[in-house]
């Protein structure tokens, strides 16, 4: 047991990074806990935030996670980028092999799961319920709990620094053989196994109650097609996640008996498939990342909407385009593994399936661009975000055709091209769009806006940064250079390259310190930008029909809706404000449920990890209790009296209607 | 309970909203059920010198389980209808059978499960042995949560009586059992009657 807290014999720089890794995350979690105390937000914190059911602090909290996250796969890749720009001919940079598989793997890991997907589930919390007209989700504890499996997640692979000091050294989807027990008999791919399993099931969760919160939360009058594109957008995600984690899951439960009780699914002896892994895990991977994409593109729509001052062109083509999207994303899996010799038939439909994709996504482009055109365009910084996504994301999607072509994807397959194309799509795409609503819906949740000086500062160096870093990676990827590479022969050439690549890089990271520095300086000059009005940005649909920020019910009466565009028709009429009767409005309580269970969760999978049967037995009977204690509880709800939310709304700021 | 008429026999809002809710489970779990089968049908004939279907599986002990599963599900809708007639001793009655019947399914099946082991066809023997055991396994785990959770709702009944929400619990248990119920028929035609051809 004493090897869960020293590492395994590791060399010299190796050792100093993981040492600075460990003091980060202990460090960290000290000063935070300590903060607390001393100020003695405990309570505060817990009352308030941890136990909350309230969506909009539960989006809050995913911002939160994620950022901190964010930070953390960021700091892998500047050790990622210092080491190919200078580990080449005698010199072999700073990391060993070994533990550069082992950064690589988590930067990806951190990135996709606890990055992307916290930005992405932040942001839908925070504004599908406005958005539809509703008080909360439809499950607002089942809401609290995915949060929490989300987290635990996210601490689990923290935890992977500290105890056992190894992460998988396998790529962020672990492939067999490498990643059974034969060929990687640490911890490392347990840890990796365990934080995406954990967070998995709690965006499983997440998923059902927003298919349920869209189907049947909508304000009266709201039909599906009178729905904003961004519902669309994230209702398609959902059922995306819906048809798809279960075989995340099924796909992880099985690599991990093949672990722990020697079954042989993936193994390469005992009449095991390592390919199947491969098409499991791509027909849950290929989806995801539509999921990541998909809300990105409503929040875009939204977005060219509200700062072209238009109406968005073509509502109906981009509610067509993007369940088309959903439809064609579970039948495109295989051309992750052209190189598998699936034989032409089979690589030709896929291939041409993969090349379809982008004439939806063609239409939407074109539908953002229509938008644009002759509209009195505010150039704000999400806008400015949304113009630097369509360039990188029409560079990327040309890449993207480029290796859907079988015979190209076998030169290009495993290179750096791979890379910078998945790299355009995921940060060009997906994450300018949750930068981009961040910025956008920023006041409605806060109550201010943010600096738009140092916002657009931002823009412009992710912008300059990105193709900096990436145009390198097309080209060496067409030079035949491999990914994943600690260490290259000096007469390749290519050292130069991947120095401009570093230096991209840290453009980048210029842009997320002038960030920081945005957070910073727009809260502590939050006076001056504050949102009387709840519509800073003259915006067109319902989450700018309340106060900014929201009150706990979001809405005091229910609108009716008659319109796409339902709050920029309610503008135009400029109704009087009415004499407003209240009525009592009954909300979910707090509950600690969520967070309990997580941590049973959590305590299960690092048991499991550990090989430790009593705590597994323990977390199994607690989880057990916490559910029936919870079923046993009818006092779920409480009420706001008529004065309460007279008061409440009468204390708005400005009062719109 | 007020006496309704058929034309205005409508289930509150939030019901409504919960069975959608279950209902979508339902369907993510078809999905982990049918990634399972599909593992078990890529690794079917990956037996690696072990045994295979035709050499394991009695038709007549696995017929055995099919029809004590199936009249447990015909019980669990007898007691549905019990509960929604208010009528708390036969929900009882029908909801013990219920649980004696799943637990009597679940005790062949650790029974079929521990004699092949002993005659050294585990999970560890072959590819398809491993898929075997998780396709049936996962199914055993469903069954022994639904055991579970049926001894919740009648504790809970027994506490609480018959109200709106134990009806409506009632429901969703009572969708997972027949839920359960199906992918079985799909477990005895893929698993054992194609395995023993």
């Amino acid at each position: 047991m004493l090897s869960i807290f020293s590492a395994a014999e590791v060399p010299g720089t190796d050792r100093m990074v993981l040492l600075f890794g460990q003091l980060m995350v202990v460090g960290a979690g000290l000063l935070i806990g300590l903060a607390l105390i001393y100020f003695k937000k405990v309570g505060w914190l817990w009352k308030n935030w941890l136990t909350s059911v309230d969506h909009k602090k539960i989006g809050i909290m995913y911002l939160v996670v994620a950022g901190v996250m964010l930070l953390r796969g960021l700091a892998d890749t500047v050790l990622l980028r210092f080491q190919q720009a200078t580990s080449s001919g005698a010199s072999h940079g700073i990391v060993s092999s070994d533990h550069f598989q082992q950064i690589f793997t988590a930067h990806g890991t951190m990135m996709i799961f606890f990055v992307a997907m916290g930005l992405v589930f932040g942001i839908i919390n925070l504004i599908v319920p406005l958005q539809i007209g509703s008080r909360d989700v439809a499950f607002p504890l089942l809401n609290n709990l995915s949060f929490w499996m989300y987290a635990a997640g996210a601490i689990l692979i923290n935890l992977s620094l500290v105890f056992g000091g190894e992460f998988a050294a396998t790529g962020w989807l672990a492939y067999p053989p490498l990643s059974e027990l034969q060929f990687s008999p640490g911890v490392g791919v347990d840890y990796w196994i365990w934080s995406i399993q954990i967070a998995g099931i709690g965006t499983l969760l997440s998923g059902i109650n927003f298919i349920t919160t869209i189907l049947t939360k909508r304000a009266p009058g709201m039909t599906m097609m009178k729905m904003p594109v961004f519902v669309w957008s994230v209702l398609a995600a959902m059922s995306l996640v819906a048809a798809a984690f279960p075989i995340l899951t099924v796909t992880l439960v099985l690599l991990t008996l093949d672990r722990t009780i020697g079954t042989h699914f993936f193994t390469t002896t005992g009449g095991g498939n390592a390919m199947m892994y491969v098409n499991l895990i791509w027909a849950w991977g290929h989806p995801e990342v539509y999921i990541l994409i998909l809300p990105a593109f409503g929040i875009y729509s939204e977005i060219v909407a509200t700062f072209s001052r238009k109406r968005l062109f073509g509502y109906a083509s981009m509610v067509y385009a993007i369940i088309a999207i959903t439809a064609l994303s579970f039948v495109v899996w295989l051309h992750h593994f052209f190189t598998m010799g699936a034989g032409a038939d089979v690589n030709a439909f896929f291939g041409i399936m993969t090349m379809v994709i982008a004439i939806p996504t063609g239409v939407k482009v074109f539908n953002w661009l229509f938008t644009m055109y002759r509209g009195r365009i505010n150039f704000a910084s999400p806008m400015i975000w949304f113009i630097g996504f369509v360039i990188t994301f029409s560079i990327g999607g040309a890449a993207g055709v480029m290796l859907g072509v079988p015979p190209i994807d076998f030169q290009l397959h495993n290179t750096l091209f791979l890379v910078a194309h998945f790299h355009t799509m995921i940060v060009g795409g997906a994450l300018f769009g949750y930068f981009a609503g961040i910025v956008y819906w920023f006041p409605k949740v806060f109550g201010f806006k943010l600096d738009e000086k140092l916002g657009k500062l931002a823009v412009y160096l992710w912008i300059a940064g990105f193709i900096c870093a990436f145009t390198p990676l097309y080209i060496l990827g067409l030079m035949g250079a491999t990914r994943r590479l600690d260490h290259y022969d000096a007469s390749l050439g290519w050292q130069g390259l991947f120095i401009v690549a570093g230096v991209g890089v840290l453009i980048i990271f210029a842009g997320v310190g002038v960030q920081l520095l945005m957070f910073y300086k727009s809260i502590r000059n939050r006076k001056k930008n504050i949102d009387k009005t709840g519509d800073p940005w003259n915006g067109r649909t319902l989450e700018w029909a309340t106060s900014s920020p929201a009150p706990v019910y979001n809405f005091a009466a229910i609108p009716t809706v008659t319109d796409r565009d339902e709050f920029y028709r309610v503008k135009q009429l400029k109704l009087k404000l009415p004499k407003r009767k209240f009525s009592a409005i009954e909300m979910p309580n707090n509950s600690p449920f969520g967070i309990f269970m997580a941590g049973w969760a959590l305590m299960f999978a690092f048991s499991v990890i550990w090989h430790f049967p009593p705590t597994i037995i323990l977390a199994v009977l607690g989880i057990v209790i916490t559910f029936l204690v919870r079923s046993f509880n009818d006092n779920t709800t409480y009420l706001i009296s008529a004065a309460e939310v007279e008061a409440i709304e009468n204390k708005r700021v400005g009062a719109l209607l | 309970m007020t006496k309704v008429s058929p034309m205005h026999k409508e289930i509150d809002k939030e019901t409504a909203t919960s069975l959608l809710g279950f209902w979508v489970y339902m369907m993510t779990d078809c999905i982990l059920f049918a990634s399972l089968f599909a593992v078990f049908i890529v690794l079917k004939n990956n037996t690696a010198g072990g045994s295979n279907g035709a050499e394991l599986f009695s038709l007549p002990f696995v017929l055995m389980q099919t029809l004590i599963l199936l009249t447990s599900s015909f019980t669990s809708g007898l007691a549905m209808l019990a509960a929604q007639r208010s009528r708390i001793k036969d929900t009882f009655i029908w909801l013990g059978a219920t649980g004696i019947l799943g637990a009597s399914f679940l005790a062949l099946e650790i029974n079929e499960f521990t004699k092949l082991d002993h005659s050294g066809s585990s999970w560890r023997t072959s590819g398809f042995l491993s898929s075997y055991f998780t396709l049936v396994g996962t199914h055993g785990l469903h069954i022994t949560v639904g055991l579970l959770w049926l001894a919740g709702i009648l504790f809970y009944i027994y506490k609480k009586g018959l109200n709106e929400t134990s009806v409506k619990r009632l429901t969703m248990f009572s969708i997972f059992w027949h839920f359960l119920d199906v992918v079985w028929i799909f477990i005895f035609s893929v698993v054992y009657l194609l395995g023993v051809n």
